[in-house]
């Protein structure tokens, strides 16, 4: 409508554009159009490509693998240090997004934080985060990933410490170094809070799009717009203020049909039934 | 090997749990570390074996000292009170634990797996996971774990607590057996008074993080240093009779019983002492009566336990053969003890 509005050359305040939108409107009618349409265009492989590296990155590098290290190193820490350490690993999460992730920005930033340092060592002024496609990519998983990363953390440190000692303290005698403690008896050990937050964090980063919103908001171009953000900007943000409600939600609407896919095969695929009535061994 | 703890010291933050004690375990043999409930056995086994790090003194393997060598390379095989078995692993997984870690060669772990299988008798079990075993059998894969590194010393937890009866009396002897087939020196913890003295060759008993004595289990039975290993081994157990000395006598019950006192180190007059008397030593036909009435009868099939209550309302116990006819509650009775089975303690507790 706006389109035809410019092609005839007549300019309107918003307001009036409001008035005009409501009249034009048609009404609902019952069509797939917009699925067709989802499968015709290009756009629509790359936000796809872009949610599946969106999602396997910040979950694996992340919300499962960094949940790990950190929740195995502060085990090993001293109890007062460890508690400092997590605490300070809650804050991304607990902070909230708008002002955490205008601290990345000011961190990236042309006159940022890392520009004030690498500036007078000789390296060329720039924003940090919307520079290259791989930048916004390694911007977006960081973001994401600190915050995704504490539940992880937190699930696993009780996991370990739920570990009964006498486990632990017979790896020692039988000649396990730390590595080896790790490898064969931990990990084995957390491989139920391992699935489980692999599988819930999926389907959360599936559908979460507000770091990426405020920090790249899918650019530079569309390279960082992941499919629930895409839903997002088609129903209720298009820059040239022809929004497609329609589009937008039959675009969620395929974003839920895959999370409830995805749930089902996981619950098959890892039989939670089966973990949860393990018994678990006297210790 | 033979090992040697030399003034080892243990403090938990503020509290000393164990102040300089010495104890030799000698190469081969089993000594049974006895004590009541926090007195600091576990504490001591695990100091052995690396999981704790001594405040002060030494823990010699051998002539080497170990005390800041870590668990992992200290080569001690433990049986954990629970067991520890890794319940993600199978038998043969468990078992192998100690070699895997160490890399050694797969068909050399296979052999030594099974050769250590055959010798605690779970030939058959090695592909079971841990949760799928019976007490007694997660018992011994414990065990074959803690032997199949060849390991400098055995290091028994509390091993038997978690068993029935019919399986404590089994693995009793099966560890025993086992120890003595592969003739390594092994410290068996325990509160069980019978566990000690059936199992060890000798005992050492500990109270509040010291060891008062360390024999074989017949003389710390026969000759206690004080009250407390008098009254810890024996079930039974040992009763005591105030009692005095005068002109060479022991005086008993307002000097209603009086006898020589045996032995030569005879104490001076009007010395205050606790005489001990064992159940199998109060019986009928001793010399020195002194009379009572049962105050608590209780059948333990074979024998009959009798309490007999005496003039002055102390107790004595006597254990007699159910063969002989069983006695009332209440009756009166006259039996007698023999004065050169007597123990006699001093007013501190100190054998005299
Ligand atoms: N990690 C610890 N921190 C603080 N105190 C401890 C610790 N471990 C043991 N203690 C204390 O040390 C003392 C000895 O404990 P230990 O476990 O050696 O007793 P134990 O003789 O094995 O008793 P039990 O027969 O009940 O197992 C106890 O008073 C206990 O409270
Ligand atoms: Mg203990």
């Amino acid at each position: 409508m706006k389109a035809a509005l410019a092609e005839l050359q007549i300019e309107l305040t918003p307001y009036q554009i409001n008035t005009l939108s409501q009249a034009a409107y048609t009404g609902w009618v019952w069509t797939t159009d917009n699925f067709h349409k989802m499968t015709i265009l290009p756009e629509t492989k790359q936000i796809l490509f872009n949610t599946i590296i969106y999602v396997t990155f910040t979950l694996l590098l992340f919300n499962v693998g960094f949940a790990l290290v950190l929740a195995i190193a502060t085990f090993y820490l001293p109890k007062g240090q460890a508690g400092i350490f997590r605490a300070l690993w809650l804050l991304p999460r607990i902070s909230p997004s708008v002002l955490y992730v205008v601290l990345w920005k000011w961190l990236t930033w042309d006159t940022g934080f890392l520009n004030a340092i690498l500036n007078p060592l000789g390296v060329a002024q720039r924003n940090w985060m919307l520079d290259t496609t791989l930048n916004a990519w390694v911007f977006v998983v960081l973001i994401n990933g600190f915050i995704g990363a504490s539940m992880g953390m937190i699930l696993f440190s009780s996991a370990i410490t739920a570990i009964p000692k006498p486990l632990l303290y017979a790896s020692e005698v039988d000649g396990a170094n730390r590595w080896q403690q790790i490898r064969f008896i931990i990990l084995p050990q957390l491989k139920w809070p391992i699935l489980f937050v692999t599988v819930y964090q999926c389907l959360s980063l599936l559908t979460s799009f507000e770091q990426i919103l405020l920090s790249t908001d899918g650019g530079p171009g569309s390279t960082t717009e992941v499919w629930a953000l895409a839903a997002y900007h088609n129903a209720l943000d298009n820059y040239w203020g022809n929004l497609q409600y329609g589009y937008g939600a039959a675009l969620a609407l395929v974003l839920v049909v895959i999370g409830v896919i995805m749930s089902f095969i996981f619950l098959r695929f890892f039989r939670f039934q089966e973990l949860v009535r393990q018994p678990r061994i006297e210790q | 090997m033979e090992i040697i703890l030399e003034d080892f010291t243990k403090r938990f933050g503020e509290v000393t749990v164990i102040e300089k004690m010495n104890l030799k375990i000698r190469e081969g043999e089993l000594l049974a570390l006895l004590g009541p409930s926090g007195c600091g056995k576990s504490t001591t086994l695990f100091t052995i074996c690396g999981i704790h790090r001594v405040d002060g003194g030494r823990v010699l393997f051998g002539d080497q000292d170990v005390s800041r060598v870590p668990a992992q390379q200290r080569n001690v095989g433990v049986v954990f009170q629970s067991y520890a078995l890794y319940p993600h692993m199978s038998v043969f997984e468990n078992i192998a634990f100690p070699l895997t870690v160490r890399k050694e060669h797969k068909n050399t772990i296979r052999e030594k797996v099974a050769e250590i299988a055959e010798l605690v008798h779970i030939g058959e079990l090695l592909k079971r996971r841990p949760e799928q075993l019976s007490g007694g059998q997660q018992q011994r894969v414990a065990l074959a774990r803690a032997l199949v590194r060849k390991p400098s010393i055995l290091l028994l937890d509390e091993p038997l607590a978690n068993l029935d009866a019919k399986l404590r009396l089994e693995m009793r002897s099966e560890i025993r057996r086992i120890q003595l087939e592969t003739r390594i020196s092994a410290v068996l913890v325990t509160h069980d008074q019978v566990e000690a003295m059936s199992m060890s060759d000798r005992i050492a008993i500990m109270k509040e993080g010291e060891i008062l004595q360390v024999a074989s289990p017949t003389e710390m039975y026969q000759q206690p240093i004080n009250d407390f290993v008098a009254g810890f081994l024996g079930n039974p157990p040992i009763a005591f009779l105030d009692a005095h000395v005068q002109e060479g006598e022991i005086h008993l019950l307002n000097r209603k019983i009086q006898f020589n006192f045996p032995g030569s180190s005879m104490p001076t007059n009007g010395t205050k002492i606790r005489l001990g008397i064992r159940p199998e030593h109060y019986q009928p036909n001793n010399p020195i009566q002194i009379p009572g009435t049962i105050s608590f009868v209780e059948t333990q099939g074979r024998e009959n336990l009798y309490d007999v209550m005496l003039d002055d309302g102390s107790i004595l116990r006597s254990i007699q053969s159910s063969a002989t006819e069983s006695i009332e509650k209440s009756a009166q009775v006259l039996w007698g003890i023999q004065p050169d089975k007597v123990l006699i303690f001093d007013q501190a507790g100190n054998r005299i």
